[in-house]
């Protein structure tokens, strides 16, 4: 889960680190009167999980309240990147002497925490690593020892802090490193860091990634989660426990196992660009189960989506068996009942096939045919979501 | 031959008195692996009754060892206590371990992968993965037993359900060892270190690798082949379809920016030389003609 800018903020601050006063308003009123607690001029920042609003136009200064209640009203509401702004941060204006760049996370590839610190920050970091890779300073940290004092303060001074505020900086280092473990982050970020012109170092803006793993932990985590961007049918998903992700396309899509759903969307994607460029509607991965409450959450959701013409369930027995799986589908139709109205493409493979493919010839329901393989299966799904949909062949 | 797991494998199951590792330890008996003991921490003393076959449960993970000299350990406890299910069998020395369960923090898996790396006598596999079988010898984890048997293919997948369909698929081929290494940002046993094993295994003539979005796993392993494998390989990559920023299932299966991306992915493993197929039954296809079957 990304945190909004806001919510890096306090968190930054529960955790000891040097920020700038600072409300979240989600109207122009709010904005006012926050910019009146915090006195003098401020800055309006549009919150949005996605870079570039300066660009935009989502961030603005504002001398006075009033003027806070402008500027709020033109950027609340506008679309950075297809992320409307329902937020803004009104935040005290600072005059920046020096701005800087201090980050942690999870490398991936080294299987370690890795620290990233530079002088130049401000600026796109990916930028600067290209670019002039000299500037930034990569340290991995031993995930069994961690950061402590000496270590931050080594940090500093390899990536060249000036020397009257390496303490400082350290500090800041040490705050973000214990706020990284103890909030299991997989990224803290502090761009920039600054120093104003009478010598204080402060996070003006940061961005935080948490460990969804991680929220068994972290029950104070739930209420950071940002409920109004969620898709309905992905928000409906989730309160039935089933991985689902909307995508844009015709034919929907149910399989078991993370891998082989992925791979389900890429062959009906191959198999649509032969009939007019249909397009997979769905990720949804029922997982190991699948028993006809589970195969029924996931066939309504499915069905609830009105892009959806053709439905394709892509199941490989692995522990479960394809009886199973075969009466969970007829059981999971007869609960949706008039509901289910779109053809269902079935392909059953592995443990207990032969009893599974039974099943469903046996029951002949007029909505599903069977096909043998992956592929086959798939070309028909594709087939029968543009003959329906009248996309062009 | 196969690779990390034999006939000769001793097993230890982590969380047998609960109800999946029960269910598996069954699976797994059934299959012929040889199963040895469950650890249990409070539990020790009890023996769980396998159709006749009574197996005892230890507290740790050391003192089953004493017990059994088991020397691979699988791992079925919930999440929130699989750091210390690691870290018992690290310190037990047991020489691989298996960590099935998933949704666990990646902070945990990077403290108890550098706790494995530390002792230097562990290899970790997962977690969140099916495992990995060496058909015909010992089957260590959930990867179901009667898809196929043995033979001359090695598979390595960060997939369960795709190792199962390519399993399926070149069934009356045969495999030394499929390994399901799983698809959370940080895992113990990577492709590369399959790659290495499948290399210097004589019974594998062939290798198929499943890759999946996220990260720059595969595009490592491509460079690996590339300095060290000499024996065939054919890939396939899962995602293409995955739109930026969304998570397909697996933690770690994620495309940001232009990171990650399963074109990135094919065309790294073309580059040197790997046959990449379009969908599984593809790869399965290139794999048929490079063996001549």
């Amino acid at each position: 889960m990304d945190l909004f800018e806001y919510q890096a903020r306090d968190l930054f601050e529960a955790h000891g680190i040097p920020v700038l006063p600072a409300q979240v308003a989600r109207t122009p009123e709010e904005a006012r009167s926050a910019a009146k607690a915090i006195g003098g001029r401020v800055v309006i920042k549009a919150q949005v999980k996605t870079g570039g609003r300066g660009k935009a136009g989502g961030v603005k200064v504002a001398e006075n309240s009033d003027e806070a209640f402008e500027k709020a009203t033109a950027i609340l509401g506008m679309d950075i990147k297809g992320h409307r702004v329902n937020a803004v941060m009104v935040a005290q204006a600072a005059p920046i002497d020096s701005e800087y760049y201090l980050a942690i996370l999870l490398d991936r590839s080294q299987r370690s925490f890795l620290v990233m610190a530079s002088v130049s920050g401000g600026m796109d970091i990916e930028e600067v690593a290209h670019k002039t890779p000299e500037k930034l300073a990569k340290v991995l940290v031993d995930p069994l020892k961690g950061i402590d004092q000496a270590q931050a303060l080594a940090i500093a001074t390899q990536a060249n802090f000036p020397a009257d505020i390496r303490d400082s900086v350290a500090k800041v280092l040490l705050d973000l490193w214990k706020c990284f473990v103890a909030e299991d982050a997989t990224l803290v970020e502090i761009n920039p860091l600054v120093k104003t012109n009478d010598g204080k170092i402060i996070a003006l803006d940061g961005k935080v990634t948490f460990d969804d793993n991680a929220i068994f932990r972290h029950a104070d985590h739930e209420a950071l989660v940002d409920h109004d961007a969620a898709d309905p049918l992905e928000a409906l998903a989730k309160e039935k426990d089933l991985n689902y992700v909307k995508l844009d396309g015709e034919v929907g899509i149910i399989g078991n196992g993370a891998g082989l759903v992925m791979s389900t969307l890429d062959v009906v994607a191959y198999a649509g660009e032969k009939f007019g460029g249909v397009k997979p509607a769905n990720f949804l991965d029922i997982g190991g189960g699948a028993s006809a409450q589970v195969m029924a959450d996931g066939l309504s959701i499915i069905l609830g989506d009105k892009d959806v013409k053709s439905v394709f369930v892509n199941v490989f027995g692995g522990i479960t068996s394809c009886d199973a799986v075969a009466n969970g589908i007829l059981q999971a139709l007869e609960i949706l009942g008039p509901k289910a109205a779109k053809p269902i493409v079935v392909r059953l493979d592995g443990n207990n096939v032969v009893e599974g493919r039974r099943i469903l010839n046996e029951a002949a329901h007029p909505l599903i045919q069977q096909l043998d393989t992956m592929d086959g299966a798939a070309s028909r799904a594709a087939e029968l979501a543009s003959s329906s949909s009248g996309v062009a062949k | 031959m196969a690779i990390f797991l034999n006939e000769n494998s001793r097993v230890l199951v982590h969380g047998m008195t609960g109800s999946e590792g029960s269910k598996h330890t069954k699976r797994m008996l059934a299959s012929g692996t040889k199963v040895v003991g469950g650890v249990t921490p409070g539990k020790g003393g009890q023996v769980v009754d396998f159709d006749g076959l009574a197996i005892p449960v230890f507290n740790s993970a050391s003192e089953a060892v004493a017990a059994t000299k088991a020397d691979t350990s699988v791992i079925f406890v919930p999440a929130k206590f699989t750091k210390a299910a690691v870290i018992d069998a690290v310190d037990a020395e047991v020489g691989l371990i298996v960590v099935i369960t998933e949704g666990v923090p990646v902070h945990d898996t990077t403290e108890f992968f550098a706790y494995s790396q530390k002792s230097g006598k562990s290899r970790l596999i997962g977690p969140n993965c099916p495992g990995l079988i060496s058909p015909g010898k010992s089957n260590v984890g959930i990867i179901p037993a009667d898809i196929t048997g043995p033979g001359p293919i090695g598979l390595v997948s960060k997939s369960g359900t795709l190792t199962y369909q390519m399993m399926y698929e070149l069934r009356d081929i045969g495999f030394s060892t499929a390994v399901g290494i799983g698809g959370d940002p940080v895992v113990g046993t990577t492709h590369i270190d399959c790659l290495r094993a499948f290399q210097d295994d004589p019974e594998t003539k062939a290798i198929v690798m499943i890759g999946e979005i996220g990260g720059d796993a595969e595009e490592r392993a491509a460079a690996f082949i590339k300095e060290y494998v000499t024996k065939p390989v054919v890939g396939y990559v899962a995602g293409f379809t995955a739109p930026e920023g969304k998570t397909m299932g697996h933690a770690g299966a994620i495309v940001s920016g232009s990171s990650g991306t399963a074109a990135a992915k094919r065309d790294a493993l073309e580059a040197v030389g790997v046959r990449v197929g379009v969908t599984p039954s593809e790869s399965a296809q290139l794999l048929r003609s490079i063996l001549g079957k």
